[in-house]
């Protein structure tokens, strides 16, 4: 068996683009609904904390396909009653919309633990001293707390960005031309199924490596200042 | 949101929910099961052990399970001697390689779960045990084993959870559980919202349960008890 893509080559690679591209846009989303979570999660309002673990427990308990599917089917007669009401009826959710929509949901919701986590495992001192200071709460968070979270949290969130990616095929099912349906019309015009789901499988090692490569350097460059005194 | 749709719908949901549980059943028994020589070959001292299980789990993790159901379902079917082969039969049905794929992508997964309780394990257990006179594998059979069973098991049960929402892509090669059922009622009705919901909160109670399930099961085997040093 030879390795021959029957000239599908550039069409993988441009799926391997449209991959990368709603990786990047869903992690964007989730990271804001994941901070935005595990915010109302520790804050001392009781609504918030009880909308913060009901975003998290039910997004989570929901496989992510039937999530894409619901955004992307699901939102059709909400987005027309929305069109008409500005006066442009054929509005519609793109698939690439939906999916990132879906992915971020669902990675918001994970990462929303992890944010959690990590502004627990803060010592409280260090906030206590920003209020000493006389520093305002939003500037606490800002100066203080976020700047440390990242280095606790960027683990846990590497992680969830390997699943993300793992994720991006789910949304082939809803028609968006990312690696997996590029491979499925390749599999239909040259019947070799195996070989092209292979060469989708080897995309998605590469980037899962690449990815764990800039985890690396991430990690590297958050710890920075502490890699010294543990050494 | 029309409710009527809902209920009337509920017992053809539920047989895909029957489907659904069903798969995952097996999936992460024979996962488990196949998940142990190979955990425990990962967390060899030799290279050349580890070497094997690494490669094996290092595919299955760093590819989507839909690419590795195509590839069992569509993909196999490319090689004559797989069609003219004995397993054709079981091959060919959806249900087995839904089985089947999901068996070897969760045995990676339980794999590493394994690895790293057996990791955890404190050494001086595994000392006093050689010291008490126990051969090695004795050692491993009636020490290591157990304790990285209750080391590993609330990870067992995230991966069980886990395992239960994968299932809905073995609705993408065209079987009826959970997430297939609810696509083929809404081909018919056109409520996406209701069913999906529906199906969803299908999903939600079957967590629930598994999670109780599993608390019932970690106190039974009394896991906070060994978790004293």
């Amino acid at each position: 068996m030879t390795f021959d893509l029957h000239g599908f080559g550039p069409a993988l690679a441009a799926g391997t683009l449209m991959t990368i591209k709603l990786a990047l846009s869903a992690l964007s989303l989730g990271l804001v609904l994941g901070l935005l979570g595990a915010l109302a999660k520790t804050s001392a309002a009781k609504p918030l904390q009880w909308l913060g673990g009901l975003y998290s427990t039910l997004v989570r308990g929901v496989p992510e396909l039937l999530w894409v599917l619901l955004i992307y089917f699901g939102t059709v007669n909400l987005m027309r009653s929305l069109g008409e009401a500005i006066g442009y009826p054929q509005l519609e959710l793109s698939a690439f919309a939906a999916g990132t929509i879906a992915l971020g949901l669902c990675f918001g919701a994970y990462a929303t633990e992890v944010f959690r986590g990590a502004i627990l495992a803060i010592p409280k001192g260090h906030r206590e001293a920003g209020q000493a200071l006389g520093l305002s709460r939003p500037r606490i968070l800002w100066r203080i707390i976020l700047p440390q979270m990242w280095r606790i949290a960027l683990p846990g969130l590497g992680n969830l960005f390997m699943i993300l990616m793992k994720d991006t095929a789910l949304v082939s099912v809803i028609g968006l031309e990312e690696i997996m349906r590029r491979s499925q019309i390749a599999v239909t015009a040259s019947k070799e199924p195996f070989t092209f789901y292979m060469v989708a499988a080897f995309i998605y090692l590469g980037l899962t490596v690449v990815a764990m490569t800039g985890m690396y350097f991430l990690e590297r460059r958050a710890a920075r200042g502490f890699i010294r005194s543990a050494a | 949101m029309n409710w009527d749709v809902i209920i009337k719908w509920l017992p053809k949901l539920a047989d895909g929910a029957l489907l659904t549980l069903e798969l995952v059943a097996i999936a992460v028994v024979a996962g488990l099961i196949l998940a142990i020589p190979m955990g425990i070959a990962r967390s060899s001292r030799n290279w050349y052990v580890r070497a094997v299980p690494y490669a094996y789990i290092f595919f299955f993790r760093g590819t989507p399970l839909l690419v590795q159901l195509f590839l069992v379902y569509y993909g196999l079917a490319q090689f004559d001697a797989v069609r003219k082969g004995m397993l054709w039969p079981y091959l060919r049905n959806p249900f087995w390689c839904a089985v089947i794929t999901m068996t070897l992508h969760t045995a990676a997964y339980i794999a590493e779960i394994l690895r790293g309780a057996i990791q955890a394990i404190p050494r001086g257990e595994i000392e006093a045990a050689r010291a008490l006179g126990m051969s090695r594998s004795q050692a491993l059979f009636f020490i290591i084993l157990p304790r990285a069973a209750r080391i590993g098991l609330p990870a067992y049960s995230n991966e069980v959870i886990l395992m239960l929402k994968a299932s809905a892509l073995a609705s993408t090669i065209t079987l009826l559980e959970l997430t297939g059922m609810a696509r083929t009622i809404i081909a018919r009705t056109y409520l996406p919202v209701e069913i999906f919901f529906a199906a969803g909160l299908f999903y939600l109670a079957i967590s629930y349960g598994l999670v109780r399930a599993f608390k019932l099961l970690e106190r039974w085997l009394r896991v906070d008890a060994s978790q004293g040093r």
